[in-house]
């Protein structure tokens, strides 16, 4: 039965996310791996939380979710003087955020619903040199974002590579020009984690969820079983 | 039709299986429809502890704070008020509170953990009015004994200066003491109790 | 005890005879004894009304109808109430469950001609709900906030404007203010909630009542009420309660697991329950890339497509649910049921079947110039179907109707038949997992599923004749 329920459901879970055009990497999100989480989430307030908020979600959440220590998570992961019960705000001011990026850099505590984990992965991997831009920098899967790339110190710089499809040069792929701080291994999985935990605070209660559907299915496949032999029953007055 | 060789007995069994069942289901299921109008965890964070610097309290005075949205009275009492709440136990109800609600730590005479310093829930047991503050000893609305307390404006209930019901009035039982506890001598928290530190 | 409880029933039941609404509706209404699989879907409909309104008041507790708040409202609940995810995933997904059930609903009522004389007005009365279900659908949508919410609407009243002369004053109206705003959720709120809600709830008493008077046809299509023994029952009824409602019960647990499923394992279908850009806020000034209908109404916003003229398109959109109300007029055979019509009837609806799926995928696709095309194609078929009905059913050569029920295999009958195909489909392979085991596993047989496809064509080219 649950072979047939997860064929139905493979069959049915074909996505239809806005397509970019560039192709997506995929990310290996696993929303129970709380290690992952907690590294994601301190990825997150130290590279993100400047300019972006994750508004609907609450430290103390993420601490019971987790099954982490509050204090730890004040201590080790929350900007200082963060208090246990605020959401994850950011500390910039959002008319001046607007000024500086054109745009005001979006909330992301819905981004992996929107977009898709994959899209999330390949966009933090695929940013790139493009010296006609005032940032400096461009983006494969996002183009001409607002945004610079917060981790090219960890990255590394990396250029575009153009072939010439029907008289117009297009990216076909990117290169490492200087490698960052982090091997492009450890860079995979600084992204995997930021990107997990996006997973995660997009729906705190997708593992809940999913513990509780198995209880679920299967009284209701006691319900079918009984009420069946009930029908049967009773249907034998008919004929 | 045929309802000959029918098998009564299995059929009320398995009528009474299936009602079971779906009572059990039943059963579960209203559980989330009734526990969503629970308090959200942005009311319990609303409702969280309060911290309160109470250095700046002058002796006489009342300090109103809200905690989970309600009014908590902070207030300073002099050596006069604490030497009245000796002889009150004649008008009150329950002098030594065994039947009101306050931490362990506040179930003293003077109902505080440390005697200057009274903090209740500012409700009226009775049905939820804020009760005023009235010190004055004596005045005329209130008559000759009045030695100075709280007073419900709404359905004239009394409290003396340690939250306690006076006899007769419609409040059953005295103020609620929330848990409190003093992190420094000047900062109280409230929604904290002192046992909880002490367990943990 | 007992006696003054009994006594305490008689004294009610004196001023309430809910005894005899029971026996008329239940314990003595005589439905026809060969209800098949498609059967299930009236009663399930019901099912989800209902678990639209429990789960709907529930939401509104903290659900706020106002522009600035909806979409935090919305989060709220999914984060913040305890277990408010579950009951908007309940309210969320029984939207589509609806949608599934009454296509099933009304198809069936196609099939075996539960629309024709004498249960024209039961059809239209579920005409009518379809038509509220599709407004409240389409009021309720807008309630997240989201950019599809928002997108989706403006899109949709704009088809207002189409109107000649009242049309921009008119969808001025239906707005309150220039755009979609703070004063258009208010006033959808409004609607979603309470008013079409209380229209359904009336056009569904008066579907069953409707029903209840004139009898429930059946796959065979013959009226039971012509045989009747001496007490005048008739022969091939059985009583709906306990039979069907035993019946019901199976089919209530079947769907209840399909549902649970989803709620649990899937919630937002890939993004055609929830749809992704609607995880996005309202924004006034920037359309989505791909805006798209729920899909639930994506055939009919295909139709709207086809045609390359405003005011034309919404006219041919609105045509397409309303041709449906005209369906007991348009039907000329003297038959009822599929399995006593001739060959073309079955070809036109099997057409009919094809077009309306295919118009349902190409209404979630991107317009381009094939896909406009081949939208055109199924628009035409759509169309013809209900146009040319008169003519060809009329022509068309129809078999004998026998004069009682016959019997089909029932679906437990099928089972063992359904395991053979899953054998023939599938065949068992050892695989050697990472960690050097050796595991048996299912996989797809690509031959066995060649055989089993060749044989479901014949079977149903065989059937369509």
């Amino acid at each position: 039965m649950k072979k047939i329920l997860s064929l139905i459901l493979l069959l049915l879970s074909f996505n239809i996310f806005a397509s970019t055009g560039a192709e997506l990497h995929e990310a290996d999100v696993d929303v129970s791996d709380s290690d992952s989480l907690l590294r994601g989430a301190k990825n997150y307030v130290d590279y993100c939380l400047g300019c972006h908020s994750a508004k609907y979600i609450r430290y103390k959440r993420i601490a019971m979710d987790l099954g982490v220590e509050e204090n730890k998570i004040l201590d080790n992961i929350a900007p200082f003087e963060a208090g246990i019960y605020d959401p994850m705000l950011t500390a910039m001011n959002g008319h001046d955020a607007a000024k500086w990026f054109g745009t005001q850099p979006p909330d992301l505590s819905l981004i992996a619903r929107s977009r898709g984990a994959d899209w999330i992965y390949s966009y933090l991997k695929s940013f790139y040199k493009d010296d006609s831009r005032a940032i400096g920098t461009n983006n494969l899967i996002f183009e001409d974002v607002g945004m610079p790339n917060v981790l090219w110190k960890l990255q590394g710089i990396q250029k575009p590579i153009y072939k010439t499809i029907n008289g117009r040069e297009v990216i076909s792929n990117l290169v490492m020009e200087t490698q960052g701080t982090l091997s492009s291994k450890e860079f995979d999985r600084f992204a995997n984690d930021l990107t997990n935990f996006l997973v995660y605070v997009g729906e705190p209660t997708q593992l809940e969820r999913q513990s509780i559907g198995k209880y679920v299915l299967f009284f209701l496949l006691m319900f079918i079983v009984i009420g069946y032999l009930l029908k049967r029953e009773y249907w034998k007055d008919i004929h | 039709m045929n309802n000959e060789g029918v098998d009564t007995s299995k059929r009320q069994f398995l009528t009474s299986a299936l009602t079971v069942v779906g009572a059990v289901g039943t059963g579960y299921l209203a559980v989330p429809f009734l526990s969503q109008m629970q308090p959200s965890s942005k009311a319990m964070a609303a409702g969280a502890p309060v911290e309160v610097d109470i250095s700046k309290l002058e002796s006489g005075q009342l300090l109103r704070v809200a905690w989970r949205g309600k009014p908590v009275w902070i207030l300073n009492r002099p050596q006069r008020m604490l030497k009245i709440l000796d002889n009150m136990d004649a008008f009150l109800e329950d002098p030594s509170s065994n039947e009101s609600i306050q931490p362990e730590s506040s179930k003293n005479a003077v109902r505080s953990i440390k005697p200057e310093i009274f903090i209740a829930v500012g409700l009226c047991t009775h049905l939820g009015c804020s009760p005023t503050f009235r010190p004055e000893v004596a005045p005329p609305d209130l008559g000759d004994d009045w030695e100075g307390g709280f007073f419900c404006p709404c359905h004239g209930s009394k409290f003396d200066l340690a939250g306690r019901v006076y006899r007769s009035v419609p409040a059953p039982t005295n103020l609620e003491i929330p848990p409190y506890r003093y992190i420094t001598d000047t900062q109280i928290i409230i929604g904290e109790d002192t046992a909880v530190e002490e367990s943990a | 005890m007992k006696k003054q409880i009994t006594a305490c029933g008689d004294w009610i039941l004196d001023r309430l005879a809910m005894d005899k609404v029971w026996n008329q509706h239940m314990a003595q209404y005589y439905a026809p004894k060969n209800f098949n699989f498609w059967y299930f879907f009236g009663s399930l409909a019901l099912l989800v009304l209902v678990n639209q309104i429990v789960t709907g008041i529930f939401l509104t507790m903290n659900y706020k109808p106002d522009a600035k708040l909806a979409f935090d409202s919305v989060e709220y609940i999914m984060r913040d109430v305890p277990w408010g995810w579950l009951i908007r995933y309940m309210h969320s997904t029984g939207a589509s469950a609806f949608f599934i059930v009454v296509y099933l609903h009304m198809f069936r009522g196609i099939m075996y001609g539960s629309f024709k004389q004498p249960r024209e007005l039961i059809w239209i009365f579920g005409m009518l709900i379809f038509f509220a279900l599709m407004a409240e659908a389409f009021t309720g949508y807008l309630l997240p906030w989201g950019q599809m919410s928002y997108w989706g609407a403006q899109v949709i009243i704009s088809l207002f404007s189409a109107i000649p002369i009242i049309g921009d004053d008119l969808s001025l109206w239906i707005r309150g203010d220039f755009v979609i705003a703070d004063a258009t959720l208010n006033r959808f709120f409004a609607f979603h909630v309470i008013a079409v809600p209380l229209v359904i709830l009336l056009l569904v008493f008066l579907h069953i009542v409707a029903l209840h008077e004139v009898g429930s046809n059946n796959p065979d299509g013959i009226e039971i009420k012509a045989n009747k023994d001496k007490q005048g029952i008739p022969l091939d009824g059985i009583p709906f309660h306990p039979y069907y409602s035993v019946k019901d019960i199976v089919g209530v647990g079947v769907f209840l697991f399909f549902f649970a499923a989803i709620i649990f394992y899937a919630p937002d279908m890939g993004g055609y329950f929830l749809e992704h850009d609607n995880f996005v806020p309202a924004d006034p000034l920037k359309t989505p890339e791909h805006i798209a209908p729920v899909w639930y109404f994506t055939p009919y916003y295909a139709i709207l497509r086809a045609v390359p003229d405003k005011f034309a398109g919404v006219i041919a959109m609105g045509a397409s649910v309303f041709v449906l109300c005209l369906l007991p007029w348009l039907d000329r055979s003297p038959v009822k049921s599929i399995r006593y019509r001739g060959g073309i009837y079955k070809k036109a609806l099997f057409l009919f079947v094809v077009s309306f799926l295919s118009l349902g995928y190409l209404g979630t696709q991107p317009a381009t110039d094939t896909a406009i095309l081949m939208t055109r194609i199924f628009t035409v078929i759509y169309f013809a179907f209900f146009l040319l009905m008169p003519i060809y059913t009329r022509w068309e050569k129809v078999k004998p109707v026998p004069t009682r029920l016959t019997e089909q295999p029932s679906l437990e009958e099928r089972i063992p038949a359904i395991v053979d195909t899953f054998n023939e489909v599938t065949v068992k392979k050892s695989i050697t997992t990472a960690e050097g085991d050796t595991v048996i596993k299912l996989r797809p047989n690509p031959s066995g599923i060649v055989t089993v496809l060749i044989r479901f064509l014949k079977k149903l080219k065989a059937s369509l004749d």
